[in-house]
């Protein structure tokens, strides 16, 4: 994600042949994944124009440079985005997820309400949960990642299970990024997991719901300074107990567990 | 992947208009279906058959009229193949009624390559082992009347689905029949086989060395065999692949559905209920990285 070599290299004309003269679904991966590996940023659009040969390998590695290239690439990736044919919109969705540049906001929300492709919605919703908020003004942070949220939570329901795997995966990034003080975005995300975890009708997407619960719960077990070393996959218990040892707590020390408290509360009453 | 854009764009046609429609464009009912393939006018049928598998109408009604369209005698290919016999018996093998065993054994020693194939992949599906000895039969070359298929005079039987069924039914007696195979000159053949000794492999030590077989191929340079190694991977379910599977130049979505076996096995494996395995994180985190 960094440009850590943006000079331009003395052999960077030649790669860019290699490319353009390739003559074999197999030299043409190898020569994208040459280029690529370069990190050559004139070479960004090239390396666009590679997510669209309809090579598989090709757009791997092409995928790989641009995500190396990093948040350069994001206006031109924007740019030409809706022209791509599906297959290539699927990579260059990829590509924005990975680099979580949060200009790619509008773009990952239209694609997962509306793309008709799976595997271009499951790149959204792995890219919504990991957007960069940081880099954007601090007021905007939570309308951005309310909708990130808004948008989320529906597509748990849908027909594809790499769509709502996928989803997961998002969803519990957006849990650990966004403010505790935001109880209800919390519970939200919380009931939401439980209930896919209770009736998915796939195996794979209920095995990573365990996972996402249980990152979570370390997650806040971290952050509210619980010394306790059971790890368990259980969000409520980890937050009741919490509480519990909150309620008979001293003055708090280092790293304030009031952080959590609303998220406790809201937890609390959410399941009982 | 412009094909299986069209491919997945017209199922999910179908879907939408609940049912699909015919090739005439009517739409068409659990009844309708049934009638259809007991009528008269034969792309109606072969729609019908092929119908009542996709929608898994698991009707007894529908099992019955699939089983009698294994025998027709109507629709015939130039070449002399049977279409409405292998829409049928593809079928069958998607409604999971063991009343279809019997006669789709009979349908493996169909003259016609493709039905024998459906067949052999259909009793799979339905995991009865009662068809070994047929099977067995028919990988050996000692059913008369076969004929080979028809783009690939050199290719005898559906060895790979045979080999497959074998593995998957837990046909242990046929390893040494099987073992040959891996050094078949069809690539996908070969799969097959490293697939079925794998299956059938008595220690992890042995079934990780066919396991690995496998795994080489995902390194080819053909991209259709790669893609077929994947799917046998994730058939499988074999965990040492995880990574290769991972690092596999293909489609994203043909490497997840691969790791979705591997993960679905580690899963169904672990005794207890409460901690996932580390096979299984892993196999996650490689998931994830892949979306």
């Amino acid at each position: 994600m960094t440009n850590t070599m943006t000079n331009p290299n003395p052999s960077a004309a030649d790669l860019i042949r290699a490319v353009e003269k390739a003559n074999s679904a197999q030299s043409l991966v190898d020569a994208v994944r040459d280029l690529a590996d370069a990190r050559i940023e004139s070479a960004s659009s090239l390396l666009i124009e590679a997510l669209g040969y309809n090579n598989p390998g090709a757009a791997v590695a092409a995928v790989d440079g641009l995500v190396a290239l990093g948040d350069v690439v994001v206006p031109t990736l924007l740019e030409q985005i809706d022209g791509y044919n599906y297959g290539a919109r699927a990579w260059a969705v990829r590509a924005l997820a990975s680099i979580g540049h949060p200009d790619a906001l509008e773009t990952l929300l239209h694609t997962l309400e509306t793309d008709f492709s799976m595997s271009v919605r499951r790149a959204a919703a792995r890219g919504l949960g990991m957007l960069r908020w940081q880099l954007l003004p601090e007021t905007e942070i939570e309308p951005a990642q309310s909708k990130a949220l808004a948008t989320l939570l529906p597509m748990t329901d849908d027909s594809e299970w790499i769509v709502r795997y996928a989803t997961v995966v998002g969803l519990q990034a957006l849990a650990i990024a966004i403010p505790p003080d935001h109880p209800d975005w919390h519970r939200k995300i919380h009931d939401r997991l439980s209930q896919m975890q209770a009736t998915d009708e796939s195996l794979a997407v209920r095995t990573r719901v365990k996972q996402a619960q249980a990152i979570i719960s370390q997650f806040i077990q971290e952050q509210s300074n619980q010394t306790d070393s059971s790890i368990s996959p259980d969000w409520q218990s980890i937050l009741d107990k919490v509480y519990r040892r909150k309620a008979s707590e001293r003055p708090l020390e280092e790293g304030d567990p009031r952080r959590f408290k609303s998220v406790v509360a809201t937890m609390s009453s959410s399941t009982n | 992947m412009v094909g299986s854009a069209t491919l997945w764009v017209w199922t999910k046609q179908r879907t939408m208009t609940q049912g699909g429609n015919g090739p005439s464009g009517e739409s068409l009912t659990i009844e309708q279906a049934i009638a259809n393939i007991q009528g008269s006018d034969l792309s109606l049928r072969v729609y019908a058959a092929w119908w009542l598998g996709r929608f898994r109408v698991s009707d007894p009604q529908a099992v019955d009229v699939l089983i009698l369209a294994l025998a027709d005698e109507d629709d015939r290919t130039d070449a002399g193949g049977y279409p409405l016999r292998r829409n049928a018996a593809r079928a069958l093998g998607k409604l999971g009624d063991r009343r279809a065993v019997q006669p789709l054994m009979d349908s493996l020693q169909c003259s016609d390559f493709y039905v024998r194939e459906a067949a052999a992949q259909s009793l799979e599906a339905l995991g009865d082992a009662t068809c070994a000895a047929v099977l067995i039969q028919l990988l050996k070359g000692e059913i008369p009347g076969t004929l080979p298929a028809p783009e690939q005079g050199d290719l005898a039987e559906p060895y790979d689905a045979i080999l497959e069924a074998l593995g998957s039914l837990g046909i242990t007696d046929a390893i040494p029949l099987i073992k040959p195979f891996l050094t078949h000159s069809i690539e996908r053949v070969k799969y097959a086989a490293a697939r079925a000794l794998y299956q059938l492999a008595s220690s992890a030590g042995e079934a990780a060395q066919y396991g690995n077989i496998l795994v080489k191929a995902l390194d080819g340079d053909d991209l259709q065999l790669r893609r077929a190694a994947l799917a046998d991977l994730g058939a499988i379910g074999y965990l040492g692949a995880a990574g290769a599977i991972a690092d596999t130049l293909a489609e994203n979505s043909l490497k997840l559905i691969a790791l979705k076996g591997v993960l679905e096995k580690q899963v169904q494996r672990s005794a207890t209920d409460d901690d996932l395995s580390e096979g299984a994180v892993h196999v996650m985190e490689l998931m994830d990285s892949l979306l």
